[in-house]
């Protein structure tokens, strides 16, 4: 990732004087080369939970502007009376920014209650968070969720 | 520095019978993500808690499988319908193999 415009450039000497460090993380992960990629996160869904989502049913909350990266609180809330017969048996949560797009996948019973979970993610750089979860019914949903990243939260 | 790790639970302390409550629970673990490289160049290999699964009274409630994206000392906090007293029993599984283990009581009124 070799900057490419003097607005990229630019945009990183920003962040560099927003937090010391920064810029060397940045040069880091673009030597590593590796990383992961919206098709790479999209993959992994898939072999977690096989299917075509829907949008919907799923509520992501996480800050709009993340200053720190290395632990962002991510809220993931479907909508489900959580019955024996109807309940949510899996939440699957990928980001697209890290150097591997698995972040978490919780299996969920009856006895929950409530398909809320609260975690803290290290995100990498600014990138996409998508969750998806599987219903008792088999049926799939998704949303997806941008967060802005300031600093880098890896490494260092 | 297994000796380090401690986990931390906190609930409601007396729900309502049929109350969803919320469970918080943190491990202090530096969830270290084999991306990392020490000082001499040498990539520090990958030690996360990889697994934490609760049961109450025996019977499952939920399970979570964490990927090196979660952060160090992992938060992590979920729902439970509480119907009965009991146990809730909390299991991390380490990737050295080690296992750490906490319970808690709850009393509904």
């Amino acid at each position: 990732m070799e900057p490419t415009s003097p607005v990229i450039a630019r945009r990183r000497v920003l962040v560099g004087v927003a937090g010391a460090g920064a810029v060397g993380l940045l040069t880091q992960f673009a030597a590593r080369g590796a990383g992961a990629t919206p098709e790479a996160a999209k993959a992994l869904l898939q072999t977690l939970a096989k299917g075509e989502p829907k949008e919907g049913r799923i509520a992501i909350r996480a800050p709009e502007i993340a200053e720190n990266g290395n632990a962002v609180p991510v809220t993931v809330a479907v909508e489900s009376p959580m019955t024996d017969k109807d309940h949510v048996t899996a939440i699957h949560v990928v980001a697209d920014g890290n150097p591997n797009p698995g972040v978490a996948s919780f299996t969920l019973t009856p006895l929950s209650g409530k398909a809320e979970v609260q975690i803290r993610v290290r995100m990498a750089s600014t990138q996409k968070i998508v969750a998806v979860a599987q219903m008792s019914d088999g049926s799939l949903w998704t949303a997806t969720r941008e967060v802005k990243v300031t600093i880098g939260g890896c490494g260092g | 520095m297994a000796d380090d790790i401690k986990p931390r639970i906190r609930v409601p302390a007396n729900p309502k019978k049929g109350e969803v409550i919320e469970v918080k629970t943190l491990i202090t673990h530096p969830m270290e993500t084999g991306q990392r490289k020490d000082a001499a160049g040498a990539t520090i290999p990958r030690k996360i808690v990889n697994t934490m699964t609760v049961t109450f009274n025996g019977k499952p409630v939920f399970q979570a499988k964490l990927e090196p994206a979660i952060s160090a000392n992992p938060y992590l906090s979920f729902h439970m319908r509480a119907e009965e007293s009991g146990t809730l029993s909390f299991t991390w599984k380490d990737d050295d193999g080690a296992e750490y283990k906490a319970e808690q009581k709850i009393a509904v009124t």
